[in-house]
């Protein structure tokens, strides 16, 4: 039997086609059946479950490009069940994994595990992500064509970068073979090391040792060149500062097959938010000026940054009440990246249609998945929301088993009500316990 | 018995490699190990061509079939064939190679059979000594003898070059096999493809003349001939290649993957083989596809003929000087 769930009265908005309209949404066998203006418009659908969206947002549920969970070896700080649900509770329906567990996922058994493990224990799609060198070592690649047949999306070290350019090189000559995807965390590891924070007169007056911005830049520049030289597909995972995004401006005239991404702590926040030596803010790439979160809002604005992140990265106590220099680098992020990323849209600089693309409609196109999109035949992977409902972060209500947020107490407009996951309801506020 | 001095075959007194040589210069070459192949085939294997010629054979990298095969050739002509066992020698305890050289060329050889390590080095041996020199491989560069009796075991098989659809598969970038095979077919008219990862493809492979790529299934279809080469087992643990298990997944010849050539294709492999890395023995030991054995045959006919070929060249008196 054809299994049917309907929306009407919903504001639909398509980023992959420009769709901005009031209209209603048909299910059907967990895939978008019809959509469109005219939909349910007059006839009450015939349908037995029908939802009315009463004017609120329904789009492409969010992918985010850059999640690490605890799963495999940390499961104290997350399991990919626990990270569905706060992605779930954030309006995300597919995260991407990061390889940086214990054992580090660098073998086709390891990603037949994770999509195992997803698969009976995960509420949203879970595409991981593999190692790019073996336990992240930076000496030897992987077994990338095994991996990807395994179902590996892309290849990463997770949150390192590889120092050897030699070996950098030979792995994108290697992955270009294939035509995977690489994606590059910009950090030299040399400069940035024993630093927590970023280079300058806030981290001088905390006696903080710090990083400068060039230490990323040096490594979007080299690794630009490295794709010159090999052809690989290449997407920065997030940068954070205004020299990284000219340098990649650049390159994208120049025809580089590649893309990038910046998290939604370095969209709304700068280095002084680390006030008083707050953990929970010390993130890597570190926060950075306020001349460098506006370049990463105009990068936004004007589509020269192709994606949002959350760089979800569960810590709990043992790792995160420590001195500030003693404290591991991460902060959650599931369930802010929307209402994170709302905020460039109150704020002035990008439409709705704009940002929903950088978190649904790209990250699908960069990874070739199917979803990210309100077209007929895609899955129904949804989110319904309300981008003006405003409310405060509080750690305590985060569904994530961490509760490292950098965001506690602030105010944001704009979260999920409800989420969908192959027409499958995995989300739903108005049955949360209140608190 | 006194006969008119055969013909020449080579413009050169020394064969470095396939680059220099031109098409009739190969085909000549050919059609007289033909008449080798016959010869050795005889009871009576003999030949007097080069009686009262000496033949120093070089190997400054082992290899045993090589050294043979060229060892065979030399005497089955008639020469007095001494083998160097570089290992022993004074090269050993610090010798420069054009030291060597200097040694050798007073020893008064005829032929000198030159395998080294490093692409370049019997070139510069060449120019420091007095008689023909025979490149026996050079690092990456050349290993003109074996793409010779490549192309007669293909011409064996009753292959034309024209329109000959040949792939060259695996390590083409640390290859001298490749690199020699590359220049024979393409000055004969047949079309070349090399089928690899980028990490084993060298820069700029397509300027050889050469369709390039790195999906075997698609560089097989339609080929007439299939050449395989050895993976150096320093190249696959994660340098170049992640392993050689994913190796022979996407690059390994098997019975399956085969099945996208010309019903018919020739499979090669210059040997030796690394078996379920580069080459499955399903496929390496079916004698309907598999030439590999007939190419070892035809490697001593090859070879008696370049030496044959340059002996004609050597002065009346003996050295070129």
């Amino acid at each position: 039997m054809t299994k049917r769930l309907a929306f009407r009265n919903a504001r639909l908005i398509d980023p992959a086609t420009g769709l901005d309209t009031r209209g209603g949404l048909l299910v059907e066998n967990g895939k978008i059946a019809d959509v469109g203006a005219k939909l349910f418009n007059t006839a009450d659908p015939h349908d037995p479950e029908v939802i009315d969206c009463k004017g609120l947002v329904l789009a492409p549920g969010l992918i985010d490009m850059r999640v690490f969970t605890g799963e495999p070896g940390s499961e104290h700080r997350e399991t990919l069940a626990s990270a569905s649900e706060a992605a779930a509770a954030g309006g995300v329906t597919t995260i991407v994994t990061m390889p940086n567990t214990d054992p580090v996922i660098d073998e086709a058994a390891l990603v037949d595990f994770i999509k195992r493990r997803a698969a009976a224990t995960a509420k949203v799609r879970v595409a991981p992500m593999a190692a790019l060198t073996h336990a992240l070592e930076g000496q030897r690649m992987t077994e990338i064509g095994l991996l990807r047949e395994a179902g590996a999306v892309a290849f990463t070290d997770g949150d390192r970068s590889v120092a050897n350019t030699r070996v950098l090189r030979r792995a994108l000559a290697y992955a270009a073979t294939y035509g995977v995807l690489v994606a590059g965390h910009a950090e030299d590891p040399d400069l940035s090391n024993g630093a927590s924070m970023t280079e300058g007169e806030f981290a001088t007056r905390l006696g903080i040792p710090g990083t400068p911005s060039a230490a990323e830049t040096i490594v979007v520049e080299r690794d630009l060149r490295l794709v010159e030289l090999t052809g690989a597909r290449y997407h920065f995972s997030q940068i954070s500062c205004r020299a990284s995004l000219e340098a990649i401006i650049a390159a994208k005239a120049r025809g580089l097959p590649i893309t990038c991404g910046v998290s939604a702590h370095h969209l709304t926040m700068n280095e002084l938010d680390v006030g008083s030596y707050f953990t929970f803010r010390k993130v890597s790439p570190p926060l950075r000026t306020e001349a460098d979160r506006a370049a990463m809002v105009d990068g936004i604005a004007e589509g020269h940054i192709d994606v949002i992140v959350s760089s979800h990265d569960p810590q709990a106590a043992d790792t995160k009440r420590l001195p500030f220099a003693a404290a591991a680098f991460g902060a959650v992020g599931l369930e802010t990246l929307l209402p994170a990323a709302l905020t460039v849209v109150h704020n002035g600089h990008a439409s709705l249609i704009e940002v929903l693309k950088a978190v649904t409609f790209t990250p699908a196109r960069i990874l070739g998945l199917d979803g990210g999109k309100l077209m007929k035949g895609a899955p129904a992977d949804l989110v319904l929301f309300d981008p003006e409902e405003p409310f405060i972060v509080d750690p305590d209500k985060l569904h994530s088993r961490a509760r490292n947020t950098a965001f506690e107490g602030r105010k944001f407009q704009g979260r999920a009500r409800m989420t969908f996951v192959g027409g499958e309801c995995v989300f739903d506020r108005s049955r949360e316990r209140k608190h | 018995m006194t006969s008119a001095a055969p013909a020449p075959i080579l413009q050169s007194s020394h064969l470095l490699g396939i680059e220099g040589l031109s098409a009739s210069e190969i085909t000549g070459l050919l059609d007289l190990a033909e008449d080798y192949v016959k010869l050795n085939r005889a009871a009576d294997k003999k030949a007097a061509t080069l009686r009262g010629r000496t033949q120093i054979n070089l190997f400054f990298e082992n290899s045993t079939r090589t050294q043979s095969s060229f060892e065979l050739a030399g005497k089955r002509l008639g020469a007095d064939v001494l083998n160097m066992a570089v290992k022993n020698s004074s090269v050993a305890k610090g010798e420069t190679l054009l030291d060597t050289a200097a040694t050798l060329n007073a020893m008064r050889p005829d032929l000198l059979i030159v395998r080294h390590q490093d692409s370049g080095a019997v070139e510069l041996l060449s120019r420091k000594v007095d008689c023909c020199v025979v490149n026996a491989g050079d690092g990456s560069h050349e290993h003109p003898t074996q793409a010779l009796l490549d192309a007669l075991t293909i011409r064996r098989r009753g292959r034309r070059f024209e329109g000959l659809i040949v792939a060259i598969c695996g390590d083409i970038a640390h290859s001298r096999v490749a690199r020699s095979n590359i220049h024979l077919l393409s000055r004969m008219g047949a079309r070349v493809r090399l089928i690899a990862p980028r990490t084993l493809l060298p820069a700029d492979a397509d300027r050889l003349g050469c369709e390039i790529f790195t999906d075997m299934r698609e560089g097989l279809k339609g080929v007439d001939i299939v050449m395989m080469l050895r993976l150096q087992l320093e190249r696959m643990t994660g340098a170049l290649v992640p392993s050689t298990r994913e190796y022979f997944h996407f690059y390994g010849l098997d019975r399956e993957k085969l099945k996208l050539a010309k019903p018919g294709a020739l499979v090669m492999h210059p040997g030796p083989m690394n078996r379920g890395v580069e080459i499955d023995s399903d496929v390496a030991d079916d004698l309907e596809v598999s030439v590999i054995q007939e190419q070892v045959e035809n490697g001593v006919a090859i070879r008696m003929a370049v030496l044959d070929a340059l002996s004609r060249n050597l002065a009346k008196g003996g050295r070129n000087t």
